[in-house]
């Protein structure tokens, strides 16, 4: 299949961009690596009076590091944070998140912030950013403003992106030294989207002992106090949490979350 | 007459055709362009099962929009079948009062672009007014929830019997095992799609159309009989073809409406099928239900087996091998290679509001494959005996070849136990025993499977007169031409896109003729240019267009000597052809073939007047001595780690021992197995197109229909056995489809294997990790309970 119609722009600056997609009152799409909407486009799935790309411009695309934390702009792509030409703040995990999503000639293509705002749940950044509580710097016609990942995402699908507002960047706040980390998820194979999601994140020094499960029907479930999960792992109550996070419903879908979960907490001694 | 070993029959020649395709020179239908060419899109129906009430065509668009009301004097495709009861279905090339499967092309909209073309296509309005779908093939044929051809009376195509008593063995067979078996609904997906460009030559008064198809002397056929055309009036040329596979072999209602189109508007027009057309629209394959029981003796000897059949064949029949070859063929494959003294199997082809079908790769065989191979592994956990006993106690033995089966299939040769026990040591089978006991450190367990094949391939006339389906294959043609420069020019009907005629067809040509295979021009897949020929299906090129080549080249031998013999004054009988020259047998005196044809064609006057005058250019025709087909075979192990917490397996080995007969290049050979073999791996336990109950397809885009890709395909390691045919040229067999054949087999009898200590047992494909684990589950509740 081919697009319908639409009309396409770059521009080169941000304060372009927001206007004209707050201008588009809702039919004009924001477009950064496209490798989502791309195929939505081609299948008619999105029919937007105009697409707004996003990679003239070069804030969008530039990767930022202080004492505490590394903002990257919302155009990096995977590629680039699967090869640590962008600053790391999460000893490895990114860089590792990164080199699993799909094939290599969509991460040359496909950023952060795309697949973020795009917020399909079985995505890695949505769990992964989730798991990093980080936080999105909002652009729109009043200025710019943050939220933390547990408010900007919404569901599947969904965040609180304002139809005239653009995500310029992630904040991630810096790991300490003995932070540990777990991420693992299962896929039927090579570059398919997962089946399920696990994650788990211990930063004694930042007091952060959490989990995430991911791909489920809505957005990422976070468990803040991770005890007894990404800690010492504790079957019942790693299932409490899966059933929790809506997927206990299937016997599939909550053993594939359950093992998820299970192998990232288990990943954890070697990181 | 043979010469130069390393480049004829048998020789591991490099492909002539990648050359073309490496560097990106190939031209498909879509590298295609006409001046003035308008591109078509359809409107497709968006639900299975509806009455169509009234099409509205967008305002303002009336001429660039038609529907079927429009094709006047178009016929339908009508791809009959001679068995008896067989009932045809009317597949209008738009569809009329009625939709039968979701995609069916309602109407057909042309625009300068696709876009535009699909604007149109979304601005068409279909007023539908909606039945029950039939969706599940058994309940099409019990339970109907509707009649998808009302006048049928029922949901089934056809019914066939293949009777025997098997009460003696329902009283004393120590070994009864019955089972439920399927195999999901498959969407082929070669690389290239479909795709049709039609243009209405008004000199030639002559229909020209570019076809990504298999057969395109069959597609001519169809058109001219749905178009009202002479056949002299159709030219159909398949350029390059980026796969086949059975899915381009058929006449499409696109090809009919696009040629209708082109002789309307006088225009150039185009239509390219997008992968969402191929998943969801288009056709399907595949689908088997099996009610299968197997008696044997306590060692695992086969006493017989007793089956029930279903094939879901789809909405309509399909031109040229209807929609009956599948289900039919089972009821005469099943058995297979093994021996046994009773067999009953009642076969259905059932009609149902999907996709019709068509021959994927290995056709039925994959499909009765799984279902037996199955059913002897369960044999051998029941008899306690190795896996691969039960197959050396039951398979046909060597000095019983030639063979004919319970069902009169009649193997032409073979050591089908050696082939086994090759395997078996190749594989390591003791070693891998012996590692199961503790399974892997990761704590995946261990599973060892196998299966065994065989291939009917290049069957002939015989075979096929007994289906009466629109296409009855008789001899192979090949038109050759010495060129004046010696090149060495033959034309086949088949089409060559994958199986490397264009390499192979040179190798014979050298085998025969000692020309440089470079120097051999292979002319394919154009009704213009090419003696008739069925096409390229059945594994049937090598053997039937190979035979025909050699014959050609055995003519222009004797055509080549009896010129040269007159310009040397030498005596035909004391030339030989060797290394691209023509030499007076025990000297040094020869002549090139160039030079040769150059003096046939441009200096005659050097000819003296009693030469004979039938030239250089010669069409001959070949039949194999016995048309019932030749039977390759293999036996595939392999071994498979599985992750019991997953249902996720991982193939660890993969041994494939195959018997092609003679193998004309071994690396073709390897070629066709591996991409075969891949495709099995996709049925074993990727590919699946699901259907709701509203007869709504569920997975269409590649994101849901999982194919699988390089991480998941292993390298097999491949060893040849070579026991030639005795009925065709060089002793070849045709090999095209086994790779496809045996591993849903091979890898659920492993994924089984290492499932046994559990109690559980697949016997569904794909072995999907849902089904992996409902089986663990299922085994868990059975023992609790």
């Amino acid at each position: 299949m081919k697009p319908a119609a639409f009309d396409y722009d770059r521009p080169n600056d941000l304060a372009a961009a927001t206007s004209q997609i707050a201008q588009g009152d809702g039919m004009v799409k924001a477009m950064a690596g496209g490798q989502s909407l791309g195929a939505m486009l081609n299948l008619r799935l999105a029919q937007p009076q105009g697409v707004v790309d996003l990679r003239s411009i070069q804030e969008l695309s530039s990767a930022t590091e202080t004492a505490e934390a590394v903002t990257l702009g919302a155009c990096v792509t995977h590629a680039r944070i699967e090869d640590r030409r962008v600053p790391d703040a999460t000893r490895g995990l990114m860089p590792k998140v990164a080199a699993d999503i799909a094939y290599r000639a969509i991460r040359n293509r496909g950023t952060i912030g795309g697949s973020l705002v795009h917020a399909d749940p079985a995505a890695d950044w949505v769990s992964t950013l989730s798991l990093l509580n980080a936080t999105a710097i909002i652009g729109g016609p009043n200025g710019r403003r943050e939220m933390r990942m547990e408010e900007f995402l919404l569901g599947a699908f969904e965040t609180a992106l304002g139809m005239d507002e653009i995500l310029i960047a992630v904040r991630i706040e810096k790991f300490s030294a003995n932070a540990r980390w777990g991420y693992w998820k299962f896929c039927r194979k090579t570059g398919e989207f997962a089946e399920a999601i696990g994650g788990v994140l211990i930063d004694p020094a930042r007091k952060i002992c959490r989990a995430v499960i991911g791909a489920t029907n809505g957005k990422p479930y976070v468990i803040h106090d991770a005890r007894g999960i990404a800690d010492q792992f504790d079957a019942h109550r790693a299932m409490q949490a899966v059933e929790a996070a809506g997927m206990g419903e299937d016997a599939y879908e909550r053993q594939m979350h359950f093992v998820a979960l299970q192998r990232a907490a288990a990943a954890i001694h070697t990181t | 007459m043979k010469s130069s070993s390393t480049q004829g029959v048998g020789a591991r020649l490099a492909r002539k055709e990648d050359d073309r395709y490496l560097r990106g020179q190939g031209e498909f239908v879509g590298d295609i362009h006409r001046p003035g060419m308008l591109e078509v899109a359809f409107a497709r129906s968006p639900v299975a099962h509806a009455r169509i009430v009234s099409i509205e065509k967008p305002a303002g668009a009336e001429d660039r929009v038609f529907t079927m009301e429009d094709l006047r004097g178009v016929q339908p495709i009508r791809a009959i079948s001679g068995l008896p009861g067989f009932k045809p279905s009317d597949l209008w090339p738009l569809a009329k009062d009625k939709v039968r499967h979701v995609g069916e092309p309602v109407a057909m909209c042309v625009a300068a672009t696709r876009a535009e073309a699909e604007d149109l296509a979304a601005q068409v309005f279909v007023d539908y007014e909606e039945l029950p779908a039939v969706v599940d093939m058994v309940q099409a044929r019990t339970a109907p929830s509707a009649l998808v051809h009302e006048h049928w009376g029922d949901n089934v195509f056809l019914e066939t019997l293949y009777d025997d008593d098997l009460s003696a063995a329902k009283a004393s067979a120590p070994i009864q095992i019955r089972r439920h078996i399927r195999t999901a609904r498959q969407s082929m997906a070669p690389m290239e799609g479909r795709g049709v460009l039609c243009e209405w030559n008004t000199r030639l008064g002559q229909l020209e159309m570019y076809s990504s198809a298999q057969m395109p002397h069959i597609n001519r056929a169809g058109l001219s009989e749905c178009l009202g055309l002479d056949q002299g009036a159709i030219r159909v040329i398949a350029p390059d073809v980026g796969g086949g596979f059975g899915y381009k072999g058929i006449l499409l209602s696109e090809e009919i409406c696009l040629g209708w189109l082109a002789r309307n508007l006088h225009k150039p027009v185009r239509w390219l099928e997008d992968r969402r057309e191929q998943l969801v629209a288009s056709t399907n394959c595949r689908e088997h239900d099996y009610d299968i029981t197997v008696y044997a003796e306590r060692d695992g000897k086969l006493i017989g087996i007793d089956c029930d059949a279903t094939v879901d064949s789809g909405a309509y029949s399909l031109y040229p091998f209807s929609a009956c070859l599948e289900a039919a063929q089972v009821g005469s494959i099943l058995p297979g290679p093994y021996k046994m003294d009773h067999y009953r199997c009642h076969t259905w082809s059932a009609c149902t509001n999907k996709p019709p079908i068509l021959p994927y790769r290995g056709v039925a065989r994959t499909g009765v494959c799984f279902a037996l191979e199955l059913m002897l592994d369960a044999v051998a956990r029941e008899a306690n005996i190795e896996p691969f006993e039960v197959r050396l106690r039951n398979l046909v033995q060597p000095h019983e070849m030639p063979f004919d089966n319970i069902t009169k299939k009649h193997f032409d040769s073979g050591d089908y136990p050696e082939s086994v026990r090759q395997a078996i040591s190749a594989i390591n089978l003791p070693a891998w025993r012996e590692k199961q006991k503790a399974g892997l450190p990761d704590g995946r367990r261990i599973g060892i499977g196998l299966s065994v094949y065989c291939e009917q391939g290049a069957h002939g006339t015989s075979v096929y007169a007994g289906w009466g389906i629109p296409m009855v294959p008789g001899h192979e043609q090949c038109f050759a031409r010495l060129s004046p420069d010696g090149v060495f020019e033959v034309r086949i009907g088949a089409q060559s896109h994958g199986q490397s005629l264009e390499t192979t067809l040179a190798q014979v040509a050298n085998e025969i003729l000692g020309v440089d295979p470079q120097n051999v021009r292979v002319i394919h897949g154009d009704t213009g240019l090419t003696p008739y020929s069925t096409g390229t299906w059945g594994s049937r090129c090598m053997v039937m267009s190979g035979g025909a080549v050699a014959t050609a080249s055995k003519e222009i031998a004797v055509r080549v000597k009896k010129i040269a013999g007159k310009i040397m004054e030498v005596a035909e009988q004391d030339l030989v052809l060797e290394h691209g020259a023509v030499r007076v047998a025990g000297t040094d005196r020869s002549m090139t073939l160039a030079e040769v044809a150059h003096i046939w064609y441009r200096k005659p006057q050097l000819l003296p007047a009693d030469v004979d005058p039938a030239g250089l250019e010669v069409t001959a025709g070949y039949k194999t001595l016995r048309d019932s087909g030749t039977f390759s075979y293999a036996c595939h192990a392999l071994v498979i780690a599985l992750d019991t917490a997953l249902g996720h397996s991982e193939i660890l080995d993969y041994v494939i021992v195959e018997d092609g007969g003679t193998l004309v290049n071994p690396m073709v050979v390897d070629g066709q197995i591996y991409g075969g073999t891949a495709q099995g791996i996709g049925t074993a336990l990727y590919e699946e197109m699901p259907y709701d109950s509203e007869g709504q397809p569920l997975a269409s885009t590649l994101a849901d229909y999982m194919l699988p890709g390089p991480t998941e395909v292993p390298e097999p390691r491949i060893v040849h056995m070579s026991t030639p045919s005795p009925y065709t040229e060089f002793g070849q067999k045709g090999i095209g489809e086994g790779g496809a054949i045996a591993p849903p087999a091979a890898i659920i009898n492993a994924i089984n294997d290492a499932l046994a200590p559990l109690g559980a047992e697949l016997t569904t494909s794909p072995a999907s990790p849902r089904r992996v684990l409902a089986a663990i589950e299922a085994a868990r509740l059975r023992q609790a309970a």
